[in-house]
């Protein structure tokens, strides 16, 4: 097992050097000028001064061995270009923690009440509670997320006035986003564990326990329940990078001032060491995440955990 | 049996000729899944439904008289009425020609997209599979390291690169990473039919290599793939649309439903309606594509079938 980990961590630091060193020279390589919007009509020598500061005068490759240098050993990913004086790691780490708690109550509630749905569905299969999970699985796949937020917005904001439509800080404003995010998590694994169950349900050994008398919620509970919700660890990966992408719209309608709102306003300010700065933190934390899956699915299932040492 | 007289019987005896003969016309593969398929009301919908949204991206922005891009400030923000059957938007233009024309940018995208990936992913899958050994570790290890690249954030940055908005760019960004998940698909399919007995009769048989490849191996993972081609069309339109909505996707005059989505969003408190028609086709295709894509796993795959 260790030996494992220390391999993954070995692709997982290999992967986010090449997010990191194709996102640099791409950024780099767009023509034009960074600083362009600022310095247009400032006198030559402040222009200078500026490329300086941002050490713009230099060979990119020049460039690209400081920012390296910064980034492993300080952890400091530069300065803002759009706005001077501002770090770009102090602002992602700052409009991370609102946008790690949003995703984090999406996905906490998007599983429990997609597992619980699949459940229901499976154990009710052909009979109405199983249509009706599955009409809700099918719009949350269908239907993209900024159209459910929006019409959230219309009826439970507009219409009935229940709760604020945009702003954050208390917690009436997570409850519509966090709807909206974990519309997709519901979908996926309400599907997912239906499937699972169904195939769970026509094992030999559920039969057996059936027979030996154990009783019909203690099947489900112990044999069904705990068999069905292995695999659904394997697409927790999928789910967490879904969330990510979610957030980029969702954090937008609602007002959030988080890390993925926060990106598509560099992206529109091209502020480019904010852009590296943001696609490298969300690259981490994605490949740290799928890690962490791959690692808690060889810690819940004894079989794969055999078959690793095996090799 | 006394009632019936002997002379109503008569033997035939058996015509040893005939004895190989088949007694109904082979169905082959296809056919049977395509039996199947027909069975399958919902699929078939989905397949109506998907057809009559192509004919529409094709005739429908020339049905009603009005240009897609045309603008006319008079009308501005109406309500859907006998002349514009969909409502017009902020600018007065014809929602209805609007939602079609938006429709070919959005299923091109899907289509294409989904072909591209599928191609690239299953030479490179395919290639991978039948080299194995260290080649296979190699090539694996790369699609490995691809996929643990968040997907959206390498098609915001190749969309900021690269600056151009038309269709060409936008699939080349979207299929950039998107071959991968088929790749892999691919090899495993490969390298479990490699194995299977049928195969190794061929090959004691003294079938040619080739012709196990073109008789055997692709005919056998063609069907997954098919299945995956559906899901991976609304996929990409999704993506497109996710893509419009930050501002990255097709620019004015160019539309699609994502576009237009995200543009009525932004004053659907007012106009509910703007947004409602985009939305109603995003959903619809997706839903056909999910419903067709189980149908043709089930026709497909009969082993899957429940």
């Amino acid at each position: 097992m260790g030996k494992y980990i220390m391999k993954r961590i070995g692709y997982m630091l290999l992967t986010l050097w090449i997010v990191v060193t194709i996102t640099f020279f791409l950024m780099h390589s767009i023509p034009g000028d960074p600083l362009a919007h600022m310095a247009k009509n400032l006198p030559e020598q402040i222009k200078q001064n500026y490329y300086q500061k941002y050490g713009l005068d230099q060979p990119v490759i020049v460039q690209y061995g400081k920012f390296m240098k910064n980034l492993v050993t300080k952890g400091d990913l530069g300065e803002s270009l759009r706005y001077p004086g501002r770090s770009v790691t102090e602002t992602v780490l700052t409009n991370a923690k609102v946008s790690g708690r949003l995703g984090f109550q999406a996905i906490a509630i998007g599983i429990t009440i997609g597992i619980t749905l699949g459940v229901i569905a499976a154990l009710n299969r052909n009979r109405w509670p199983d249509y009706l999970v599955m009409f809700i699985a099918i719009l949350g796949i269908t239907v993209p997320v900024f159209i459910i937020a929006a019409l959230l917005q219309y009826t439970l904001s507009v219409k009935f006035e229940l709760l604020p439509t945009t702003g954050w800080g208390k917690f009436k404003h997570t409850v519509l986003p966090t709807i909206a995010m974990c519309f997709g998590s519901i979908a996926t694994y309400g599907r997912y564990m239906r499937s699972n169950v169904l195939e769970v349900i026509n094992q030999d050994y559920v039969l057996t326990a059936q027979a030996k008398g154990v009783s019909p919620f203690n099947v489900v509970r112990k044999h069904v329940l705990r068999n069905a919700i292995l695999p659904a660890i394997t697409i927790l990966g999928p789910q967490i990078a879904g969330i990510f992408t979610g957030s980029f719209v969702i954090e937008r309608i609602f007002g959030i001032p988080g890390l993925g709102s926060y990106y598509i306003t560099s992206i529109n300010d091209r502020d480019y060491t904010m852009i590296i700065g943001t696609t490298v933190f969300y690259a981490a934390l994605f490949v740290i995440a799928q890690l962490l899956v791959d690692l808690l699915y060889g810690v819940a299932d004894p079989r794969i955990r055999v078959s690793k040492n095996s090799k | 049996m006394e009632g019936i007289s002997k002379d109503k019987f008569r033997k035939i005896g058996i015509d040893p000729s005939s004895n190989e003969a088949m007694a109904r016309p082979r169905v082959g593969y296809w056919q049977d899944a395509w039996r199947r398929l027909r069975s399958n009301k919902v699929a078939m919908l989905a397949i109506v439904i998907l057809l009559t949204i192509c004919i529409m991206t094709v005739i429908g922005p020339h049905i009603n008289g009005f240009k897609y891009e045309e603008v006319d400030s008079s009308k501005i923000n109406l309500k859907p009425n006998s002349e514009h059957w969909f409502g017009t938007d902020e600018l007065g233009r014809d929602v209805f020609s609007r939602v079609w024309q938006a429709g070919r940018t959005s299923m091109i995208i899907g289509i294409v997209g989904a072909l591209i990936s599928t191609i690239v992913g299953s030479i490179y899958g395919a290639f991978a599979a039948y080299f194995g050994g260290k080649v296979d570790n190699i090539m694996m290890r790369i699609v490995e390291v691809l996929t643990s690249i968040p997907y959206l954030i390498i098609v915001i940055i190749i969309s900021i690169v690269t600056e151009s908005r038309d269709i060409g760019t936008l699939l080349l960004t979207l299929t950039l990473t998107g071959w991968c998940g088929m790749a892999r698909l691919v090899r495993g399919q490969m390298l479990q039919i490699k194995q299977q007995e049928y195969i190794m009769a061929a090959e004691a048989l003294g079938v040619s290599p080739w012709k196990i490849i073109t008789k055997h191996l692709i005919p056998n993972s063609l069907g997954i793939v098919i299945v995956s081609i559906t899901f991976d069309i609304p996929g990409y339109i999704f993506a497109e649309s996710f893509l419009s909505y930050l501002g990255l996707g097709p620019q004015p005059p160019a539309t699609s439903w994502g576009a237009l989505a995200s543009a009525a969003q932004q004053n659907f408190i007012f106009y509910p309606h703007q947004l409602f028609f985009p939305a109603l086709m995003i959903a619809l295709t997706m839903l056909s594509f999910t419903l067709l894509g189980d149908g043709l796993r089930d026709a497909l795959d009969p082993k899957l079938r429940q």
